[in-house]
């Protein structure tokens, strides 16, 4: 999960572009005919908010950091698709147990071995509770994992030999080895263990870039990694090196842009949506990702529980037109919901059944409304609660206002000043109100998008939402051993989600970004990220 | 009647009476005593700064409290994104706001919040002010360290983090109100140093010495000689505090600590229009106007009545 | 005067203790939780949550955590950011950029301010004093960031006089842009209060005096006039500039400055007890001096102020 404060999350690919998209990264990851060079090319990003530990690290600034100087079991293309980097190969044969094989010669850049001990011994600290890492809750499928106490060592994973070792998960999950190329499952070398907080500051990784040298982290001000010449993989980087440009705010970056003082800027102010795609016309990326916003109304509120409150849930999804909404507010930068997921999930589908509830139609939400308040009149007003210091006022206003005008009630916006106090008013379920939410998925699997958020007791399941018949279908999904089968299910699984609504779906976030004339080869991928190691850039 | 001259006398004395002299000495018995607030509304009352600005005022202040007499457009219902910044159509004069509302309603509607926050932030500032300046400067000593340290720590702590914890604490009562105490209770040191210095300056001046020589009170010198011989700079600065105060609640509200946006006030739209300043400035500029003019009669009404508070300068026209 | 000078910097202390002890309170009452902040979107089980919280000593009661502080303090160590990051590396980082920064504004304001102010206030009423007005009036009632965003389109892209943003190390030729878009802000009331100041003084018996005494107006005008006009002018430049050393939120978010204003604003939204406290604590001892000195400025422009006692 790589998160952004803001709330709507950040971006990748899909749609029309993930078709076109597709084309040119079928071939492998690499770009056909692209000329090495050694120019350095800049790119934005944001001040990391964590040291730069693998299992430390879930947001997006230290996460476009860590991506490119370290190297996982897996990586994924652009589009999505999986393939092995580090691992030589991972086999199961139940979903439960997984032997993974590392290939053979590959070191950190300190010269460090890449070895199952440096898996393994990344993973236990980061699942050691003691160890405070954000990440560990990625490990809470191994066996021997616990909340409840420290387990410095997970009885599930073990050591085979130099280069093997095998992970016993709790129950069967198939979509383990698809995980792996996030971000708390890369691999830390034995020297790292000396002093970690040391490595925080200055990682040594595995990956096509390593920092430029002590202190290549400049707080606030920039990251500087230069090409790692000893990678061997599939991600060779066809420049010099990354310069990461730390900004406060993407308006800044944009007037850097503009400016010719950066190469790439892998987000779009808002103050630019209408004009970036003409003012850099053809050195532009705007495409869904694997990240997707909802309005969720939790089953407590009054109203919005048993057959009043489906019909309730169905009338404002139809009241919300969402062609409009994403392209008056956010100039076609979104990209309106078909389902609970996203475009570039494997899996996808606009034509799951009961999807119909996306469509904007005024009327029949107008006399669904009807049928409710014939069930319990309607009292009070909706209010849509969202955090203040993101981007968020302006489409839900303009939701708040099609629901008023569509509806006819009184519905409006509940502004909290910051987002560590939205997401403490959600968690501790003290929020009476509907409010926003968004999912940016941590792997690109359907999965993942549905278990954590809406399974029965999740995680992340805020509204408290439950069905056992979606529950079961989600197992059933999640432990079938052919990929077809799971998928199957999972969309089962959806449809019964659009019968209960627990949350209305709004749109998918778009990947958004674009460059000057000086590189070239910028393609970005199913998580908004541009693919830093195969931009050339001219002399 | 005497006689013009007396017997010894060589030359010839006018009378007294007769003096061009009594007419700038003597004093108007049966006349009401001069006065300060007296004299300067004589003297404003012939300006035509002094009409203009008060007519201003007067608008706003009638908009403010009737904006149904200004317009039947609602402000905040029929909001439709169809008319997403469109230019001013029939019925709908400075056309429309990035959610489609119509502006002009807007900017009618908001008056009355964006006024009441900028004269109760003003109020509270020029009150907490001159107390603390005054006092501050006139007495010294121990008096002056306990008041401007107070100042110290108010002024020291962040605007923002001030303004989101009053706000947060007091969610449950956003209104007007509440949010000029947030702004104005962090705002007032700037003008208690300004005067505290003034009154530095002023205390020293002979007419003080004169008083104090007198046997004049030393309250009753600050309040009646000090205080009005020092007020100009409190008078300049309040004037376009008015101005950042009303900006200031746009930027709260912006924040999220303002008030909800249900609410109208140029602030809000100010803030909200923000992001369409490349393609659509006519959404930020049309508040902004309003925010001007508002500013304009109370700044040319500042002016006014400290020229007409100012002796000096009176004497010399 | 030495003993003034004493007693002022001893009453930092009590100035100081109250001052974190509020910011700490007022970061403490904050709604919402700087952990549950960090994981985003998603909810952490509250095992890890409380684990974290432990970590910065959030579980403990207020008095505590303002304790602990306050102890790190005389031992040199202000704590950490949520990033790894010593709080005094930051202020280090920090503080000397936002002072390059607020200087070069303060200069630009205090240049434009008083010589529109003097002459306005001069020639009260004519056509200068009108414009003067004028354009205080559109620079004020325009937000910041329209004056920002402006100036740096203009400036920083289409005429390439200055770099859009501020680069690596805040050189001084980057910050001249921000630097007078901050500028702006205060112009109007440093013109507006020197043109009252010097309509005041204009018409007081010394310049009177003076002119009667056969001084031209070219020696008047400075000597007199300007200097006796200082004071309030003088004062509210330090009230600026104690006000641009943590204000400067948006521009510095706008230039990509790496100063006091962006970074105290983020930690303030993260909920970032110590940062803050830190950067308050060295705001308030920076405020305490400027005071001190404008004070002490105050007998060198008019010699009739006196701090005896």
């Amino acid at each position: 999960m790589k998160i952004k404060r803001s709330g709507v999350a950040a971006i990748a690919l899909a749609a029309a572009g993930a078709l076109v998209l597709a084309g040119c990264t079928s071939g492998g990851a690499e770009p056909t005919e692209a000329a090495a060079s050694s120019a350095v090319i800049t790119v934005n990003n944001t001040e990391p908010q964590n040291p730069l530990v693998p299992t430390n690290t879930n947001e997006v600034g230290g996460g476009l950091v860590l991506q490119n100087i370290f190297a996982g079991l897996v990586y994924y293309q652009a589009d999505g698709a999986m393939e092995y980097d580090v691992a030589e190969d991972i086999t199961t044969e139940d979903a439960q147990t997984y032997t993974i094989k590392i290939r053979e010669g590959l070191t950190f850049t300190n010269g460090d071995p890449v070895d199952a001990e440096s898996f393994v011994k990344a993973w236990n600290y980061g699942a050691a509770l003691d160890n405070n890492q954000l990440s560990s809750y990625f490990f809470e499928s191994i066996e021997g994992f616990s909340y409840d106490e420290n387990v410095p060592e997970l009885s599930g994973l073990e050591v085979v030999d130099d280069l093997t070792f095998t992970v016993k998960l709790k129950q069967p999950e198939s979509d383990f080895p698809l995980r792996l190329g996030y971000t708390a499952y890369f691999p830390v070398p034995a020297s790292a263990w000396e002093d970690i907080e040391a490595f925080g500051e200055n990682p040594i990784g595995n990956g096509p870039y390593m920092l430029d040298g002590e202190g290549a982290w400049k707080h606030d001000e920039r990251i500087d990694l230069v090409k790692n010449d000893e990678y061997d993989g599939p991600r060779e980087a066809q420049n010099g090196g990354v310069d990461m440009i730390l900004y406060a705010s993407t308006d800044a970056a944009y007037a850097d842009l503009q400016g010719g003082n950066l190469d790439i800027i892998q987000e779009i102010p808002d103050s630019a949506l209408q004009t970036f795609e003409s003012e850099f016309e053809g050195r532009t990326v705007n495409q869904p990702a694997a990240a997707n916003a909802t309005i969720v109304i939790p089953e407590r509120l009054a109203h919005f529980a048993g057959e009043e409150g489906k019909l309730r849930r169905a009338a404002i999804s139809h009241a919300i037109d969402r062609e409009e909404v994403t392209e008056v507010i956010f100039n076609g930068t979104r990209t309106p919901a078909h389902d609970f997921t996203s475009p570039v999930i494997d899996g996808y589908s606009e034509e799951i059944p009961g999807s119909e509830v996306l469509e904007f139609d005024a009327d029949l939400a107008k006399q669904l409304w009807a049928e409710a308040d014939a069930i319990a009149p309607w009292t009070g007003s909706f209010q849509i609660q969202y955090n203040a210091d993101g981007p968020n006022q302006g489409w839900v206003d303009a939701i708040a206002n099609q629901l008023k005008n569509n509806l006819g009630i009184d519905a409006s916006g509940a502004p909290i000043p910051t987002f560590n106090e939205h997401r403490d008013l959600i968690t501790s379920r003290a929020t009476q109100t509907a409010f926003r939410a968004g999912w940016q998925f941590d792997y690109p699997s359907m999965f993942n998008g549905l278990g954590p958020v809406y399974g029965t007791g999740a995680g992340s399941n805020d509204g408290d939402y439950s069905n056992p018949e979606f529950d079961a279908l989600l197992d059933e999904g999640a432990s079938a051993t052919e990929v077809e089968a799971g998928i199957e299910k999972f969309q089962q699984a959806q449809e019964i989600l659009f019968e209960d609504l627990p949350a209305i779906p709004l749109w998918y976030t778009n990947g958004m970004g674009a460059w000057n004339e000086t590189v070239d080869n910028v393609e970005f991928g199913w998580d908004t990220w541009p693919i830093l190691h195969q931009v050339t850039k001219s002399e | 009647m005497p006689s013009n001259t007396r017997p010894d006398q060589q030359h010839y004395v006018a009378p007294l009476e007769e003096t061009p002299l009594v007419a700038i000495d003597k004093v108007k018995a049966e006349g009401k005593p001069s006065n300060l607030w007296r004299d300067a509304w004589n003297d404003v009352r012939r300006r035509p700064m002094f009409w203009i600005s008060a007519a201003l005022i007067l608008l706003v202040v009638i908009v403010a409290l009737f904006p149904g007499w200004f317009t039947q457009t609602p402000p905040n219902n029929d909001c439709q994104l169809s008319n997403s910044n469109g230019g001013p159509v029939d019925g709908h004069p400075l056309g429309f706001t990035k959610q489609g509302c119509d502006i002009y309603s807007r900017i009618i509607h908001g008056t009355s919040t964006s006024l009441s926050v900028g004269l109760i932030v003003t109020f509270l500032v020029a009150v907490l002010g001159v107390v603390f300046g005054a006092f501050a400067g006139f007495y010294g000593g121990w008096i002056d360290s306990v008041l401007s340290r107070i100042g110290d720590i108010f002024f020291s702590i962040p605007y923002i983090l001030a303004a989101v914890v009053v706000m947060s604490v007091l969610s449950a009562y956003r209104n007007v109100w509440v949010i000029s105490l947030a702004i104005g209770l962090f705002a007032w040191p700037a003008t208690a140093r300004v005067l505290r210095a003034e009154i530095l300056r002023v205390k020293n001046a002979d007419f003080v010495m004169s008083a104090t020589a007198v046997g004049v009170s030393r309250f009753r010198i600050l309040l009646r000689h000090v205080l009005p011989n020092s007020l100009a700079p409190v008078i300049v600065i309040t004037t376009i505090s008015l101005a950042s105060a009303i900006v200031a609640e746009a930027t709260l509200s912006f924040l999220g600590v303002g008030l909800p946006s249900s609410t109208m006030s140029w602030g809000n739209d100010i803030s909200a229009a923000q992001f369409d300043l490349r393609t659509a400035p006519q959404t930020l500029i049309l508040p902004s106007i309003a925010l001007s003019v508002t500013v304009l009669a109370f700044i040319m009404m500042g002016e006014v009545v400290r020229d007409a508070l100012d002796p000096k300068a009176r004497a010399r026209r | 005067m030495a003993g003034y000078i004493v007693r002022r910097l001893l009453q930092a202390i009590p100035v100081l203790l109250g001052t974190t002890f509020l910011i700490y309170f007022m970061v403490f009452a904050m709604p919402g939780d700087p952990i549950v902040g960090l994981f985003g979107d998603k909810t952490p089980p509250p095992q890890v949550l409380e684990r974290i919280r432990a970590q910065y000593n959030l579980d403990q009661p207020f008095i505590v955590q303002y304790f602990i502080f306050l102890g790190g303090i005389f031992t040199g160590n202000l704590g950490t950011s949520f990033s790894g990051q010593p709080v005094s590396e930051i202020l280090a980082a920090t503080f000397p950029v936002t002072l390059r920064l607020a200087v070069l504004a303060v200069f630009f304001e205090m240049v434009a301010g008083i010589t529109v102010g003097l002459v306005a206030g001069l020639r009260k009423g004519g056509i200068f004093d009108a414009s003067a007005l004028v354009v205080s009036l559109i620079l004020i009632s325009l937000p910041i960031f329209v004056i920002a965003f402006v100036a740096q389109f203009v400036f920083g892209i289409q005429l390439g006089w200055f770099r859009t943003t501020v680069g690596t190390g805040a050189p001084i030729q980057d910050l001249i842009l921000p630097a007078l878009v901050l500028a702006t802000i205060s112009f109007a009331q440093i013109s507006r209060l020197t043109r009252a100041s010097v309509i005041d003084t204009d018409g007081q018996d010394f310049v009177r005096t003076a002119a009667s005494k056969g001084l031209s107006r070219s020696r008047i005008v400075p000597v007199h006039i300007l200097r006796n006009s200082l004071i309030p002018v003088v004062t509210y430049l330090a009230v600026d500039f104690g006000v641009l050393m943590v204000g400067a939120t948006v521009t510095e978010g706008i230039f990509n400055v790496p100063g006091v204003g962006r970074t105290l604003y983020q930690a303030i939204i993260r909920g970032e007890g110590p940062t803050v406290v830190s950067f308050v604590t060295v705001m308030v001892l920076i405020y305490l001096i400027i005071n001190l000195l404008v004070d002490l400025l105050y007998a060198v422009l008019d010699p009739r102020i006196r701090y005896a006692k």
